[in-house]
Order: C-alpha cells, then sequence, then structure tokens
C-alpha cells in the first residue's frame, strides 16, 4: 500500500495546494482531497459562490495526486487537457474530490475527477483530464 | 444602450472580474482590456501558485482559473447587453509549461452568442501569442438573475 504520509509530504510542497488550501483524506486505501471552504477562494461575491477556477484547481491537483500515488510517487504529472463540466453553483463550504484513473498507458494516463460539497450524489463539478506520466511499475 | 455605453459599461465591469473578487485577487489576476466579445486578463509569475517545486512551473490550474476569468469576461462581452455567466464546460489543452518568472497572458474571443449561450475560445501565452501554453474552449450560460447587479456596477 502506499505510504499516506509521501502524498502529505507531496501535497504540502506543492505551493498552489497550500493556497487552494486542499487537505488529503484517507478512508481506507481511497483517497479524497478536501477544499475547506475559505473565503479567497470565491469568485463571485455577491452570490456568493466559490470560483470555477478554485474548483477545478481541487480537480486538477486531485487527479495529479492519485496519479501520484498509481505511479508510486516517481514524479509529479503534467496535464495535456483537461475538460471540466459546471453542474452547480459552488456553495461557500467545504468542497470534496475525488479521482479515479481509467486507464494507465506507457506515458499518457486518462483520469475522470468527481466533485461535490454536502451530497456525493450531487456533483458540483466533473472533469476528465489527459497526464502525462512516468508509468508505474 | 449605444455602441459607447455598452463598451464603458464593459470597462467598468472588467475589473471587478478580476482583482476585486476574492479569489483573482489571491491568483493576482489583472484586468488587461476588453471590447465588445474579446478580453484580455493577465497573471504575473507568483510563487504561491508553483505546481511542481522541481521546476517552479505553475500549476494548470492557475492557468486554468485565468482562461476561466478571461472567457467569463468575453461571455459578458458577447452578448447584445452585458449579462453575467456561468461557465457550462470548460476545456483546456495545455501546449506547454509556462516559463517560470513570465506574466501569462490570456485572450478569450466569443465567436457566437445565442440568446442564452455563449460559445468561446481562448489563448494563454507568455508574450507569443504563436507560441501558446495553453488553449481552451468555452461555452457559458447567461444567468439572468445577476443581470440585475452589472446594472448596478
Amino acid at each position: 500500500m502506499f505510504e499516506q504520509e509521501r502524498i502529505i509530504k507531496a501535497l504540502s510542497q506543492i505551493p498552489y495546494s497550500i493556497t487552494l488550501g486542499v487537505k488529503p483524506i484517507f478512508i481506507g486505501e481511497e483517497f479524497t482531497l478536501r477544499m475547506p471552504f475559505k473565503n479567497s477562494n470565491i469568485g463571485n461575491p455577491t452570490l456568493p459562490a466559490l470560483h470555477g477556477g478554485a474548483i477545478s484547481g481541487l480537480m486538477e491537483i486531485a487527479a495529479i495526486a492519485q496519479l501520484y500515488i498509481t505511479t508510486n510517487g516517481k514524479s509529479l504529472s503534467k496535464p495535456i487537457g483537461i475538460n471540466v463540466d459546471y453542474l452547480r453553483k459552488g456553495l461557500p463550504k467545504d468542497t470534496y474530490a475525488r479521482a479515479v484513473v481509467f486507464k494507465q498507458g506507457a506515458r499518457v494516463a486518462n483520469v475522470r475527477v468527481r466533485s461535490w460539497q454536502e451530497d456525493y450524489s450531487k456533483p458540483i463539478a466533473v472533469m476528465h483530464g489527459h497526464y502525462l506520466t512516468d508509468k508505474a511499475d | 444602450m449605444s455602441e459607447n455605453d455598452y463598451i464603458q459599461k464593459l470597462w467598468e465591469i472588467g475589473p471587478s472580474m478580476a482583482e476585486h473578487t476574492p479569489h483573482g485577487k489571491e491568483l493576482g489576476i489583472k484586468f488587461v482590456a476588453v471590447d465588445k466579445g474579446r478580453a484580455t486578463m493577465s497573471l504575473p509569475y507568483n510563487t504561491e501558485l508553483i505546481g511542481d517545486p522541481k521546476t517552479r512551473v505553475l500549476h494548470g490550474g492557475a492557468v486554468t482559473t485565468l482562461l476561466d476569468q478571461a472567457c467569463g469576461l468575453a461571455a459578458i462581452a458577447g452578448f447584445d447587453e452585458p449579462r453575467m455567466c456561468a461557465t457550462l464546460n470548460l476545456s483546456i489543452d495545455y501546449m506547454r509549461a509556462a516559463e517560470p518568472g513570465k506574466t501569462i497572458i490570456a485572450q478569450a474571443h466569443c465567436y457566437k452568442a445565442t440568446k442564452h449561450v455563449a460559445f468561446l475560445r481562448a489563448v494563454a501565452h507568455d508574450g507569443d501569442e504563436t507560441d501558446p501554453v495553453a488553449t481552451a474552449q468555452a461555452t457559458f450560460m447567461a444567468t439572468s438573475m445577476l443581470k440585475k447587479d452589472i446594472r448596478n456596477v
């Protein structure tokens, strides 16, 4: 099993993760990324709503962290392309993201990410992306 | 609304979409320019947005946010009357890593706006737009709810 401490350490060394304030959660081997509410992630103060970019940023970090786990932490994967669907307004609350690697090829990984707030069955955004990775052992 | 009033309104909205939103301010996004269906914003290099400590390259998420923001303003400017918008879909291709230390510029263009939906393309580069860092394709939905806000800006 991948050592949880390694992913916690890796995330703590990424300045953008600190800026968004994301925190890893482990339930068994399942990895979830949590973004506690903070005012600096607000994009529309009148609604108020989280910035779409902050939600996307959370999902992009979740994808890279998940790939870090599946490739055994060799290096951070580089994004090739992402596609984000915004489904619901991001309320000023804690937000979660969980990534699934659908396919890991020799160089490219296909990852899908779901982001939700209070109800897992009501995602606020979904993403799929392709990443350039080091192949897992 | 006359063409002049419209453009003036857009220039009032522009900064409120960038440095005046908490997340835009946190990242350091700057409003550059706006015109009918077009918007430009920039993101000066910021060590707090690094995605890979080894290479010191900005995280893709920061580029995503800049492109989303520039597209959002171009979408507002794409309708016959400026209207607030929500992102429906944002698709980004990352061509290359942004060079550490350089400001990223995002230029967005609303090439079609229907009654409620705006279709956009955008490019992010660090000085030479023929050598993009990333390109984006996006769709935005006009939200009537926010139309009122705009008039109060």
